[in-house]
């Protein structure tokens, strides 16, 4: 027992820490499923349930003051950069509380607080936006960085190979995290890339890249942890694959994701859940014990129910909304 | 008061921001040491630096975006466009990321930058090279779009456009980068974007036109008061946000109104100006509105197909005189 506690390397807070996240994004993301059902959300609504792992472990090793970026499938980053639930969720309803006053919905979560960039919905745009946040940290002579998640769809896109490029030509303080759950909609990687394996496309550009085990938060954590010092202290970019799977459909319109995938595989997978892999191992190495997981479910399913309960009573936004916003006229630059 | 080339005002323009806001800087194709494919930045690398004046691979996605994250973070980048021909490779992030990420993001991200470089029919420049980029830009809401005629307003407007909060398309001109014009030393002197200017006053009929069409309706404006016509010429400058306050109050004062485009007519420009017009001074209109627009087709390469495409000061001129014979009610 001791010689395991040794070798997960982490101290019960950060065990309680990680395993409270991961679940508090997994409820998010099943209450969300729930509210859609209902028809309180609406539009494309994609859930991250799986791939917890990533968005939390690298999450984990970053300051509050560096930034992370996302495409549409964000609430799981969002939520692990340190938005309130309450007001994400109220964002899914499109309420007047949510974090971008309803107008921006599931896929665009912003929340400048917590530096959170965004939910970007245009397949590979949001790589090139990252690239140009690492260039002004870098021109400002800060000493932030930023994570870039995006999916294996992304790497599809001519933006994907620009932005690598960029980043290795400009040496830019920029982690790339593809979050390879190996499918974009209804294509597997292999249907859609002559060269699968997505790590080595950074080598191409001479950025350090390497694969990691996305459903084990440990790894993604370590991995993800050498690249930020790289980007903080010298200003060298990283391409992370993250092999990870999402266990739902693609968005709630493909719930169970059946066409292109045989069941067999997807229950394979779930065997890889992050959540309760990593539970195992914190319960076994004794750093938590069944009454703190207890609690920790406890605390998280009070929090999303409390979060449900804040959207559903936050009012729609009103109607004069529709037309503010779109221009910012008090002019900071005169 | 200098007198300067259209080229050298721009170039004025972005040297005194760059030195007035260090968080003004240059990216695009060739800026720097090549000092601009049509020279607008000469000499800026040498001022300012690699840091502020950032060469970039032919990557106009790639670097447009990298100015719109910058943006989001602080910075107040000016884009190059070569030709604004390649800014069709970056219109999803112009469109997608810079247009609406204020609005999506409930006003928390605005985007201050300028997407600038020359566009609009060129000499012999043929299809993929010589077209008014204007039309994909000013529908969108959350641009701004803006068109300097004179070396005054490319100063002017530039500057403005630099110091706006929000995205700014700012197209220029090939054929135009050689005028020469009085501009004044001022560096705080700017000139506010949404503003017409009435290029010549005249009693009979206003004609609406912008850049080298500007420049043909002055011509055609000098031949027509030869037989008595009185013309008046609105240059909006910025086509969104429109003054149409400006363009309505000389129709309503001529009564009769003429809109010229360089670009193809079907839902241009001048579509969108005479629905205005029509909407806000019907009644003012003594004649109804002519449309004088760039044909419907690409633009050819050979000489005299391309001077058949573009509005001639002749078919200027036969418009007003149509819409200044046509019978008053
Ligand atoms: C440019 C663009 N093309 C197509 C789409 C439609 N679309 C939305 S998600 C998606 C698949 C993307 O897959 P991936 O990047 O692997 O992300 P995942 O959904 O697996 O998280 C597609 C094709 C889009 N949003 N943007
Ligand atoms: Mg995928």
């Amino acid at each position: 027992m001791a010689q395991k506690k040794q070798a997960l390397n982490i101290d019960a807070d950060l065990a309680r820490r990680l395993l409270g996240e991961m679940m508090l994004i997994r409820r998010f993301e099943e209450k969300a499923a729930e509210a859609y059902a209902l028809g309180k959300i609406g539009g494309f609504l994609h859930l991250y349930i799986g791939e917890e792992a990533v968005g939390v472990g690298a999450t984990s090793v970053l300051r509050p003051d560096d930034y992370a970026i996302s495409a549409y499938r964000d609430h799981g980053h969002c939520l692990a950069k340190g938005a309130d639930p309450r007001r994400a969720m109220a964002e899914l309803f499109g309420r007047r509380d949510g974090l971008c006053k309803g107008k921006g919905g599931s896929m665009h979560l912003f929340d400048k607080t917590v530096n959170f960039l965004g939910g970007h919905a245009i397949v590979g745009a949001h790589l090139p936006l990252a690239a140009g946040v690492a260039f002004a940290i870098k021109y400002q002579g800060g000493d932030q960085v930023i994570v870039c998640y995006f999916g294996d769809g992304a790497v599809h896109q001519g933006e994907f190979h620009e932005a690598m490029n960029l980043s290795a030509l400009w040496k830019l303080p920029v982690i790339w995290i593809c979050e390879n759950n190996r499918y974009a909609m209804g294509t597997s990687v292999e249907r859609a890339l002559a060269q699968p394996e997505i790590w080595r496309f950074g080598l191409t550009y001479g950025l350090p890249s390497e694969r990691v085990d996305g459903m084990d938060v440990l790894a993604v954590r370590e991995v993800v942890s050498r690249a930020v010092e790289r980007a903080r202290r010298e200003k060298v970019p990283s391409l992370i694959e993250a092999d990870t799977y999402r266990f739902r459909g693609h968005s709630m319109r493909d719930p169970a994701g059946a066409i292109y995938r045989t069941k067999e595989e997807v229950e394979r997978e779930k065997q890889r859940d992050p959540i309760v892999l990593f539970r195992d191992r914190v319960l076994e190495a004794e750093l938590l014990a069944e009454a703190d997981v207890r609690a920790l479910e406890k605390d998280v399913n009070d929090r999303i129910d409390d979060a449900v309960t804040f959207a559903d009573a936050s009012p729609e936004p009103p109607v004069e909304w529709l037309l503010t916003d779109v221009y910012k006229e008090d002019a900071e630059g005169v | 008061m200098a007198v300067m080339t259209y080229r050298e005002a721009l170039n004025v323009a972005l040297r005194e921001e760059m030195r007035r806001d260090p968080r003004v800087f240059v990216i695009g194709e060739e800026v720097g040491l090549y000092e601009g494919a049509y020279k607008v930045t000469q000499g800026l690398l040498k001022e300012f630096g690699p840091q502020r004046v950032v060469d970039t691979p032919i990557a106009e996605s790639g670097f447009t975006g990298v100015g719109i994250g910058a943006a989001m973070v602080g910075l107040r980048p000016v884009v190059e466009m070569m030709t604004f021909n390649f800014a069709m490779l970056a219109l999803d992030q112009i469109v997608n990321s810079a247009a609406k990420m204020y609005y999506m993001s409930g006003g928390q991200y605005n985007i201050p930058i300028v997407i600038r470089g020359p566009g609009g029919p060129a000499h012999q420049l043929a299809a993929q090279h010589s077209q008014s980029m204007e039309v994909y830009f000013y529908h969108v809401p959350g641009l701004k779009v803006v068109r300097p005629s004179t070396p005054m307003d490319a100063k002017g407007l530039l500057k403005s456009a630099i110091r706006d909060d929000n995205p700014v398309i700012f197209i220029e001109s090939e054929t135009l980068y050689a005028v020469k014009g009085e501009v004044p030393d001022d560096p705080e002197f700017i000139i506010p974007l949404g503003q017409a200017v009435v290029r010549r006053e005249g009693t009979d009929v206003t004609v609406i036109a912008y850049m080298g069409m500007m420049y043909r309706a002055l011509e055609a404006a000098e031949e027509l008061a030869k037989e008595g016509i009185s013309v008046e010429i609105v240059d909006p400058r910025t086509l969104r946000p429109m003054d149409t306050e400006t363009i309505i109050g000389s129709v309503r004062k001529t009564h009769r109104a003429v809109v010229v485009e360089a670009g193809a007519g079907f839902a241009g420009m001048g579509s969108e100006i005479s629905a205005s017009i029509t909407e806000c001074a019907f009644d003012d209109l003594d004649a109804p509105i002519e449309r004088v627009t760039g044909e419907n087709a690409p633009m050819p390469y050979a000489r005299n197909l391309e001077r058949a495409k573009t509005p001639s000061k002749e078919k200027i001129v036969d418009a007003v005189r149509r819409v200044c014979h046509a019978q008053g009610s």
